[in-house]
């Protein structure tokens, strides 16, 4: 299988991603079919130009927070302000302003030391709980398979980032609703991560990191095929895979010619760096629960049956299904 | 089967477990927002699972499923009863709030599953509409409570 270039990305898929764009509007380039996109990327290019970064940072400028001064005081106390502003220069990690750094990872090669550089963003769930368990909507995935923040509802809460396994939403204080309804006792700022440029993606260009990438580091096309992409280069060089399986899946595929428990060794992780860890599927307990839902009605409208029919076979039976109403049997007339 | 004798009464045991399920459902409810950490509730010991998003949405599914059950257990004896009995006026208006939040939840339970896209308006306007249904509930069933007001009665 070819590989999916920018130039095939542009031709194939996203033609027909963007037909689907102009009839269904800005939440509709998908990867055809219905089908999320999904992006590779490939660890070995990588030289950690940070060419990524910038133009991240160019792109989505003007969707950052701009917070007004002095922040209400938080209640109770133990509310801490989360401020970005005055380092909105920071990029080594993820930021309310750099939803996008690289990652650095020493690793051994073939017996020699080797760093490996990593763009690192939201992996873009393929059931993002940072969507789904969001209290009241602010988060939203678009059927192309990204999930992006409503600015203007969310909150800052942080459940997103809680519940992100990569930890990758990140909160900046002073900015959004909370502000209007009671910025003392609830709420604390916007969330925010990447957006794979879903503005970009809707008037058919590429997020800004792909088309900037000097070394074609990402490519992005129909997730199927990406997958298809991954495996391949991952036979071919005997690689690994990341993003495919973690948290159920994820629209963000890396490849790389290490073990990832490696490149976890090699590297440095913690609050706005992201680990690559294996990842279970958050979701997947409570959707399964979700069964036990369908079966409850049944068993409890079986038990109910089941008693009226053994109430009825005789005057005792009968009596003690009568007696046993409360509200019922002391009030009735 | 006499059905002219027979109406399916809800045991006291079920009624305690109904209001037990209540109580999961409105504890783990509230606590899909991040309100039990910041005001110190989860930090009351016992109750440290408030803040833990996961088991709290775990928590909430079985307590629908249970909440599922006692409903259908319910209905199924008031259809099935001879003589049917009446919803009161109060019955009515709790049973209204609970079909709502029930055919809300389910909602909010099928959008949770993987492949699953609502508009986000759509998402919004469920999550605003389970949380006034509950409030709702809420007041009705202290409204009920406090008159001590039935859920039937027999005709």
């Amino acid at each position: 299988m070819p590989s999916i270039s920018r130039r095939h990305f542009l031709k194939g898929s996203m033609a027909a991603a963007c037909g689907l764009a102009v009839s269904r509007g800005a939440e509709a380039a998908d990867g055809g079919g219905g089908e999320p996109l999904a992006t590779l990327l490939d660890i070995r290019k990588c030289v950690g130009c940070e060419a990524c970064v910038l133009a991240c940072q160019e792109t989505n400028g003007h969707k950052y927070p701009q917070p007004k001064k002095p922040y209400p005081k938080m209640y109770p106390s133990r509310v801490k302000v989360s401020d970005w502003s005055d380092k909105q220069d920071v990029t080594d990690r993820l930021t309310p302003y750099n939803w996008l750094f690289i990652q650095h990872a020493t690793v051994t090669i073939d017996g020699e030391e080797t760093e490996l550089n990593i763009p690192r963003r939201c992996m873009h769930c393929v059931n993002p709980p940072c969507v789904k368990l969001c209290p009241w909507g602010a988060a939203r995935q678009e059927p192309n398979g990204l999930s992006r923040f409503d600015p203007n509802i969310c909150l800052g809460g942080n459940k997103c980032g809680e519940v992100c396994p990569w930890d990758v939403p990140q909160r900046q204080t002073g900015v959004g609703l909370y502000l209007d309804l009671l910025p003392s006792l609830a709420g604390n700022g916007v969330m925010y991560k990447c957006d794979r440029c879903y503005d970009r993606l809707a008037r058919g260009e590429l997020p800004a990191c792909i088309e900037a990438c000097p070394e074609g580091v990402q490519t992005i096309g129909p997730r199927s095929q990406i997958l298809a992409e991954a495996r391949r280069i991952a036979d071919e060089i005997g690689g690994y895979i990341y993003g495919a399986e973690e948290n159920g899946g994820t629209n963000t595929i890396y490849v790389s010619p290490v073990p990832f428990e490696e490149i976890n060794r090699g590297s440095e992780y913690g609050p706005g760096r992201p680990h690559m860890e294996p990842v279970e599927d958050q979701m997947k307990l409570g959707n399964r629960l979700a069964a036990a839902m369908v079966l409850a009605p049944l068993a409890g409208a079986g038990a109910a049956i089941s008693r009226m029919m053994r109430a009825a076979q005789g005057p005792e039976e009968d009596k003690t299904a009568t007696d046993s109403a409360p509200d019922e049997g002391r009030d009735r007339p | 089967m006499t059905p002219s004798a027979t109406v399916l009464g809800f045991p006291a045991y079920m009624k305690r477990l109904y209001a037990f399920t209540l109580v999961v459902l409105a504890l783990s409810g509230f606590a899909q927002m991040p309100i039990f950490k910041r005001y110190y509730i989860a930090d009351v010991p016992g109750l440290g699972w408030l803040a833990q998003y996961y088991v709290t949405h775990v928590m909430h599914y079985l307590g629908a499923a249970l909440l599922l059950g006692l409903v259908a257990y319910a209905v199924a004896g008031w259809l099935a009863g001879r003589p049917r009995p009446r919803l009161t006026g109060a019955g009515a208006v709790r049973a209204a709030l609970l079909v709502g939040l029930i055919v809300t939840g389910v909602l909010r339970v099928i959008k949770n599953f993987s492949g699953v896209y609502m508009s986000a308006d759509w998402i919004v306007f469920l999550d605003m509409l389970h949380i006034a249904l509950v409030l709702a509930y809420v007041m009705a069933a202290i409204w009920a409570a406090a008159g001590k007001k039935r859920w039937t009665t027999q005709p």
